[in-house]
């Protein structure tokens, strides 16, 4: 462990030493394509819908620029050898997100739904507000193992914002779906989104201290460590927690997201396979607990197994205590519909899916009008993300820093697994959102917070370590050593 | 900490690469099935979003389209209209923005659409010069004339249907039915009323039932030709004018119950000729118990019965039994006990008779058109079965054509250098037969150069008419002799 520590240092400091390119170049030239491509596709959305330039695309085009360009004067200044990908990738998917957003906008059966049609501005003001943060991150965490003070604050805080939803009056009583949502001043938020930032750096903070013990201090049995009972008790209260959260939330996804989440970062803290098969078993003997008594989350596997029924139970109006939704159907159907190259953008009728079209379900417009192509290009940019935010740990040279950063990719992937999984009914479906695409002003705020924290840990990775002081004994004791 | 943080980028992997398992099984292996799923409103939307195309009869479309207004819950542009809806509707079915499509708006949906494979190249290339996407057409082979003459014929009879066919070539001609309905009052997104009052629950005569292609009835003393075919056949007689080995009374072997005629008929030893011009129920019964049920079997299935026909839509299948007793055999040879058959079948075994013994496969569409009218796809004419010979088909025609001059079925005489052959029925159905008879008459009619231009079945089940009154020769035969003169007039 601490060797392995070492010697990354070691190599980083030699390359340090001929001076690192700081990418920030790179990152420029990657920018453009992220602004442009939106920008195509929005005026490809207007043209087929109205058969004109829509109106707004000079200030959508300027606005995007803005902001990728604000975000990147910020990065060039304050985290010069950050990681060049992912700020255009996540520049890239926001863009790609308004401009479906605002395509369902357009639609006149939704907008006869929500009485509006008016989700497109918001989103960009939430991605403006993203950014803002993202820059804020950049500007005041001058180093991200200050987060290792809060590790206790963090736990705290965590708790509260997922406790949040079931403080009554506050909670959004939602007849449908997951109690996942709390409304502040006519906002809807989703605690749970900034939570996962939050619990990260709790769990990092606290592995980062105790990780010696869960990994040594156990005993073996059958060819596994078996950890020692008060070592399993940190699993044990994320796995209740989760599991309450299953309970009273009903949200397999968030659940699902946080118990993964950590003991991703166990397994990483400890090298423990141990770890892993706890956590799967735990997960798994949870799950069909929690789902053997709750009604929504019963509701939520039968529609999986067959969404053809669900969709018939819907139309017919059938009142059994559990909502049934269509969604499930329609939006394979809009999958199905896209084929290999899609409808084009704009000419998909994924507004059939009605509720959620452009929040939960948006994927399924991308798979209509993009096609496998384009779907198979949007999920390896996901893909890209993840495996950059993992490349960012595998590069930190402080252990809070690996486990923050695997912890945060690895909450991206699982929350991109479950969301895109759900909705193209590989897995029951969640309440959550897809980062990025989704409409929802939670979801892309605490996305750019993570992204920005990201990138703070691969600055300080890929910062040249400052060059050794020239050290007089260099040679001789070279010439000491056999 | 390196080593485990490498597994969880290979785990994060596999999560991303299950997604693309998935979307491609989605996008790519299922999309075809999911694209056209029933309830997936594409179907539909795609369905009438342009002017759909045209079925055309004599040269002139019976279909339409009108414009609708959109909105934010109408999002289907289009909407289909009818001309002359209740004649054309067991040809048409209808294309209901609600209820789906049927008969040739079922069955050629792809081309009416636009959205056929054989349409691919054009509407490529439409894609690339951007003109929108348009229905082909499908080219009936009905005869407008013939149709009409049929409809207004069923029309003063309560139920019934007509099919004539082209014999040497198996076009089809007519088909109605009758009572029928308006395709064209069902075609919206808003007229479940409609709907409703069409369903047999809620309307006792049916309208939307395709008598004509989709209801089997006993054809009672019309299937005597079939069973005279298979005396020919198998050599049990060999002329229309040979005494037969007929008793009168005679007993069904195995029962102790006397087959009766309908009255006091010289059927004692009659020759095939006069037992079919009076329509003797001993002779063709007793013909075949002696032929007994396999060839019976044979015969019937040769003319087409115990098989759905595509024509090119869906016919249910005549029914001839097997594995019936000697008695029940001699029943359904005089189409009782379980024979069944749709206007199409006895269409079919006219056609054949008239078509000196070749059973041509019927259909009804011509050609298929592109939007700019390039034939895609012109039906060939194809035989189905030789049911009998040639010399043999001459001697059935010459003994119906007997039963026209001289016997029951005078009433379809056409004068003019026209010959007619035909045979009535008056099938007894219901419990002990309390059911009101069906009148039915199957007919050809031959030219002075030898050529027969029409063939035609008529089933008429009138429930107003005297029990009495009900006959093949009274009710249908009108029918029949209409129809087939306005095929002939048609031609010249």
């Amino acid at each position: 462990m601490s060797s392995s520590t070492n010697s990354t240092t070691h190599h980083t400091s030699t390359i340090g030493a001929i001076g690192a390119p700081s990418r920030r170049n790179t990152e420029l030239a990657l920018l453009v394509f992220a602004v442009v491509i939106p920008v195509f596709a929005y005026a490809n959305v207007g043209l087929a819908i109205n058969n004109t330039v829509p109106p707004g695309l000079l200030s959508y085009g300027l606005g995007l620029g803005l902001l990728a360009g604000v975000g990147h004067l910020v990065v060039r200044k304050f985290a010069p050898y950050a990681d060049p990908l992912l700020l255009p990738l996540a520049t890239l998917l926001n863009g790609l997100g308004l401009v479906v957003i605002w395509r369902l906008d357009q639609s006149k059966l939704l907008q006869h739904i929500h009485q509006a049609g008016t989700a497109a501005p918001r989103q960009l003001l939430y991605t403006a507000l993203g950014i803002g943060l993202f820059v804020v991150v950049l500007i005041f965490l001058k180093d991200h193992r200050a987060l290792q003070r809060y590790t206790y604050i963090s736990m705290v805080g965590a708790l509260i914002l997922l406790l949040l939803p079931l403080v009554p009056g506050l909670g959004a009583d939602l007849t449908y779906g997951a109690k996942i949502w709390i409304s502040v001043a006519g906002f809807s938020i989703q605690p749970g989104e900034f939570a996962k930032i939050v619990l990260a750096i709790f769990f990092a903070g606290y592995l980062m201290v105790k990780r010696d013990a869960l990994a040594l201090a156990s005993r073996r049995f059958m060819g596994l460590y078996l950890p020692r009972g008060r070592d399993l008790g940190p699993i044990l209260v994320v796995w209740a927690i989760s599991i309450l959260i299953l309970v009273f939330e009903t949200d397999l996804g968030t659940s699902l997201l946080f118990f993964g989440m950590f003991v991703i970062m166990l397994y990483v803290a400890t090298e423990r396979t141990s770890w892993i098969v706890f956590g799967l078993l735990m997960s798994a003997a949870g799950a069909v607990g929690v789902a053997s008594f709750e009604p929504h989350v019963q509701t939520r596997v039968q529609a999986w197994l067959d969404p053809m029924n669900e969709y018939l139970l819907s139309r017919a109006g059938v009142k059994d205590g559990v909502v049934h939704s269509e969604q499930l159907q329609q939006a394979l159907w809009a999958f199905g519909s896209g084929g290999t190259l899609g409808s084009g953008l704009g000419q998909g009728h994924s507004d059939l899916i009605r509720f959620a079209a452009n929040s939960d379900f948006v994927l399924a417009t991308f798979g209509e009008e993009l096609g496998l192509a384009g779907l198979m290009a949007i999920l390896l940019v996901y893909g890209l993300i993840v495996e950059r935010g993992v490349r960012t740990a595998l590069a930190a040279r402080d252990p809070f820093g690996k486990l923050l950063a695997v912890g945060l990719s690895g909450a991206f992937a699982l929350q991109v697994f479950v969301v895109a999984g759900g909705v193209m009914g590989l897995i029951p479906l969640t309440g959550m959102t897809m980062p990025f695409l989704a409409y929802g002003g939670s979801s892309v705020i605490a996305n750019w917070v993570l992204i920005g924290i990201l990138l703070r840990i691969s600055d300080t990775a890929r910062r040249p370590a400052p060059s050794p002081a020239p050290n007089p004994d260099a040679e001789m004791t070279q010439v000491v050593r056999p | 900490m390196n080593k485990p943080v490498r597994r969880i980028a290979i785990f994060c992997g596999l999560l991303v690469l299950a997604l693309l398992v998935r979307v491609n099984w989605l996008q790519y292996a299922k999309a075809d099935s999911l694209k056209n799923a029933k309830d997936n409103r594409r179907v539909n939307i795609t369905r009438y979003a342009s002017p759909r195309g045209d079925i055309i009869v004599g040269g002139s479309p019976v279909t339409g389209s009108v414009e609708t207004k959109t909105d934010a819950l109408n999002d289907l542009k289009y909407k289909r209209t009818y001309k002359d809806g209740p004649m054309w509707a067991p040809v048409t079915g209808y294309a209901s923005q609600v209820y789906g499509a049927t008969f040739l708006e079922g069955v050629e949906d792809g081309i009416l659409t636009g959205t056929d494979d054989k349409l691919f190249f054009r509407n490529t290339l439409d894609m690339l010069t951007g003109k929108p996407k348009q229905g082909g057409n499908v080219v009936t082979t009905l005869n407008a004339a013939a149709q009409k003459a049929a409809y207004n014929g069923l029309q003063g009879h309560g139920k019934g249907a007509v099919v004539a066919l082209e014999p040497s070539t198996g076009k089809i001609l007519a088909l109605a039915s009758y009572p029928s309905y308006d395709p064209g009052s069902i075609a919206g997104s808003y007229d479940g009323k409609a709907w409703e009052g069409l369903q047999k629950k809620n309307n006792p005569s049916d309208p939307m039932l395709n008598r004509a292609l989709r209801e089997t009835y006993p054809p009672g003393s019309t299937f005597k030709v079939v069973t005279a075919a298979a005396a020919l056949e198998n050599g049990k007689y060999a002329s229309a004018d040979q005494p037969t080995d007929s008793p009168l009374p005679w007993t069904m072997p195995g029962t102790t119950t006397p087959l009766q005629n309908e009255g006091n008929l010289p059927c004692k030893n009659a020759t095939m000729r006069e037992a079919l011009r009076v329509s003797c129920n001993t002779v063709f019964g007793k013909i075949g118990a002696d032929l007994g049920n396999d060839k019976m079997l044979e015969e019937a299935e040769k003319f087409g019965f115990n098989k759905q026909q595509f024509v090119p839509t869906r016919a249910d299948a005549s029914v001839f039994s097997k594995d019936m007793n000697v008695s029940q055999t001699a029943l359904s040879s005089i189409g009782q006990f379980n024979t069944a058959a749709t206007p199409l079948q006895m269409a079919m075994v006219v056609s054949a008779i008239a078509n000196d013994g070749k059973l041509m496969k019927p259909y009804m569409v011509d050609k298929l058109q592109s939007p700019s009218v390039d034939t895609l796809e012109q039906t060939q004419p194809e035989e189905l079965s030789q049911p009998l010979s040639s010399k043999n088909a001459q001697i059935l025609q010459s003994m119906m054509e007997t039963v026209v001059k001289t016997g029951t079925g005078t009433n379809a005489q056409l004068g003019n250098g026209v010959t007619v052959g035909g045979k009535t029925g008056t099938a007894q159905h219901g419990i002990n037969n309390s059911g009101k008879p069906y009148a039915w008459f199957i007919s050809y009619a031959k030219m002075s150069d030898g050529s027969s231009p029409v063939a035609v079945a008529v089933v008429v089940e009138d429930e107003n008419a005297n029990r009495g009154d009900i006959s093949g020769g009274g009710l249908a035969a009108p029918i029949a002799k209409n129809v087939m003169k306005a095929v002939i007039d048609s031609r010249q």
